[in-house]
């Protein structure tokens, strides 16, 4: 169902619904899409959630450039509607293919040990299954570039820890049904697997951030050597 | 030609407008708490309103000027003083070259913005100067002001010298900015509901009768309001979505916590409310400990209160302008 609702007087929020879903994220990114085609004086940012379009913009602005009979909240739902009706999902949403290494040695992956035990299976089927799958990313948020992909295996499927505790940047972690990769060091709960060495993200880069809504990415696994090699290059 | 931080402050770091247009990638705006003041300060020495501006926390630093300077004090009162001399804030003051600024005590407000006549130099990282101290990039090397910082002016301010008379240390001109709509009734905070306010036993208009005070871990990120525990009827989870500042965030201890600006960009907690975007420069000045109130209003009345502090904006830069022009050109 779809519902559209404010976010104070400077945001809006079209939702598709409350559940992660391949067809309404990619609903969510198609009207992201012809939003930037078709930007709007004192539209400032657009962001997707997993099944979540919201449009950041001036209301002061909307009111001076297009003298809304009512207020610029009332003009912004309109012009979301008809993004809702003119968005197609076939013609924008065409996913890159990303491969990302990942070194899941042991002092990497913290918790791949703890994660093997409690689904009483080794840590190499573990890999195997982490490995198998193609991930969408559903959405980035949290830290710049930090991308939730899914769905993870239910077999590996683990909540998120009740403590969080500092992890590395370029750690490959468990969320639930997520999988997803720290760019930064950050205090962090998901359950460590692995690390890559590809920068996630690079401020001097253009985008400075490697994983964007929409991609479908493949984890390969890859030796300490490998990991160095590719750290020192 | 400069400004060099003699004694560093708890956390000052340079900020402009903020940083839009990035967030899909998880970086968020960030920028000045209060972007009126930094607005206002800007207007008052007559930048473009986006200019980078200094943000004091208190206790903030202590300043030479090491060239004569423009400047202006917006913002928190943290009672300026200019060698010895208070000086008052929302006006723009000539000051001599050598002169040291600092900040006596906190009277009111929590955060205070410097600006100077032509603006600080700053890296900037997509297209803004705003600090963005997670990532350590942009404004001063990506982080708050140390001892023996040299912050550059962008203009060398020569002219400014004939406008001092001999033996003044610093001339306060006479023209100012009005602020007293935008920060008037400090503690009470206007929001507009969010589409998790039935999450709450009660409606929005009982939340205005709760009392909330900041708590002290309350930062650039967000503000973590105390009161007691609110009772939460619905339990489904939310999956993660857009979020701005503002806006206010139900945590399942049945406590809130308000974004600000550097919260992240996408937060999975129920959304409450937003607080309206005329009132973030009341809720930026809150403090620690001190009361807020949160009271709903409608769409209307919310875009009517920004739209007119936005043409106040409008008319406060267009009347610095006239005023310095005037003042050069009798100079």
């Amino acid at each position: 169902m779809m519902q559209i609702y404010a976010i104070g007087d400077g945001a809006i929020t079209l939702s598709l619904g409350n559940q992660v879903n391949d067809f309404l994220n990619k609903k969510v990114i198609a009207v992201q899409q012809w939003v930037w085609q078709n930007r709007f004086s004192g539209l400032k940012d657009v962001v997707t959630g997993y099944a979540t379009c919201t449009l950041y913009y001036d209301a002061f602005i909307v009111k001076q450039h297009y003298k809304p009979a009512s207020s610029a909240y009332a003009w912004v739902q309109q012009f979301l509607e008809k993004a809702f009706h003119q968005s197609l999902v076939e013609l924008y949403t065409e996913p890159r293919s990303i491969r990302i290494p990942v070194c899941y040695d042991e002092d990497f992956g913290t918790d791949i040990k703890l994660l093997a035990a409690s689904k009483s299976m080794a840590a190499e089927t573990i890999i195997n299954i982490h490995t198998s799958n193609t991930y969408r990313v559903y959405m980035v948020g949290f830290l710049p570039g930090f991308a939730y992909m899914g769905m993870v295996d239910e077999a590996i499927a683990m909540p998120r820890k009740q403590q969080p505790q500092t992890v590395a940047a370029g750690s490959v972690g468990i969320a639930g049904y997520q999988t997803g990769i720290y760019p930064l060091s950050s205090p962090g709960g998901w359950n460590i697997i692995g690390r890559t060495p590809v920068q996630m993200f690079n401020e001097n880069k253009q985008p400075p951030v490697l994983l964007q809504a929409g991609d479908e990415v493949r984890f390969e696994r890859i030796s300490r050597d490998a990991f160095n090699n590719w750290m020192g290059q | 030609m400069s400004v060099v931080i003699i004694k560093p402050g708890i956390l000052d770091s340079l900020q402009d407008a903020g940083r839009y247009g990035y967030s899909h990638w998880g970086i968020n705006p960030g920028g000045a708490m209060d972007s009126f003041a930094a607005t206002v300060a800007n207007a008052l020495v007559c930048n473009k309103t986006t200019e980078t501006v200094l943000e004091l926390h208190f206790p903030a630093s202590q300043l030479l000027f090491e060239q004569n300077s423009l400047i202006s004090i917006c913002g928190a009162d943290f009672t300026p003083v200019l060698d010895g001399a208070p000086i008052p804030l929302w006006q723009p003051i000539l000051i001599r070259k050598n002169s040291i600024l600092h900040f006596r005590n906190q009277q009111k407000g929590a955060r205070c913005y410097i600006a100077v006549h032509g603006g600080f130099e700053a890296a900037e990282w997509l297209g803004s100067s705003s600090t963005h101290l997670k990532l350590a990039l942009s404004g001063f090397n990506g982080r708050r002001l140390e001892k023996n910082d040299q912050l550059l002016f962008k203009e060398p301010c020569i002219y400014f010298a004939s406008l001092l008379s001999a033996g003044k240390p610093f001339r306060i001109l006479n023209w100012g900015a009005s602020v007293y709509n935008t920060y008037a009734w400090p503690n009470e905070i206007f929001f507009i509901p969010g589409p998790q306010i039935n999450y709450l036993a009660i409606d929005a208009k009982e939340l205005g009768a709760v009392n909330f005070t900041i708590h002290p871990s309350s930062d650039r990120m967000g503000y973590h309001l105390r009161g007691e525990a609110l009772t939460i009827t619905h339990t489904e989870e939310i999956i993660s979505t857009g979020v701005t500042r503002g806006t206010i965030q139900l945590l399942p201890s049945g406590q809130l916590v308000v974004l600000m600006a550097d919260h992240q960009t996408t937060g999975g907690y129920p959304i409450i409310g937003t607080c309206i975007q005329a009132h973030l420069p009341k809720l930026a000045q809150l403090r620690a400990s001190e009361a807020i109130q949160l009271l709903p209003v409608d769409m209307e009345s919310a875009e009517e209160l920004y739209c007119q502090q936005q043409n106040d904006l409008q008319l406060i830069t267009e009347n610095c302008q006239l005023h310095l022009k005037e003042l050069l050109c009798k100079a």
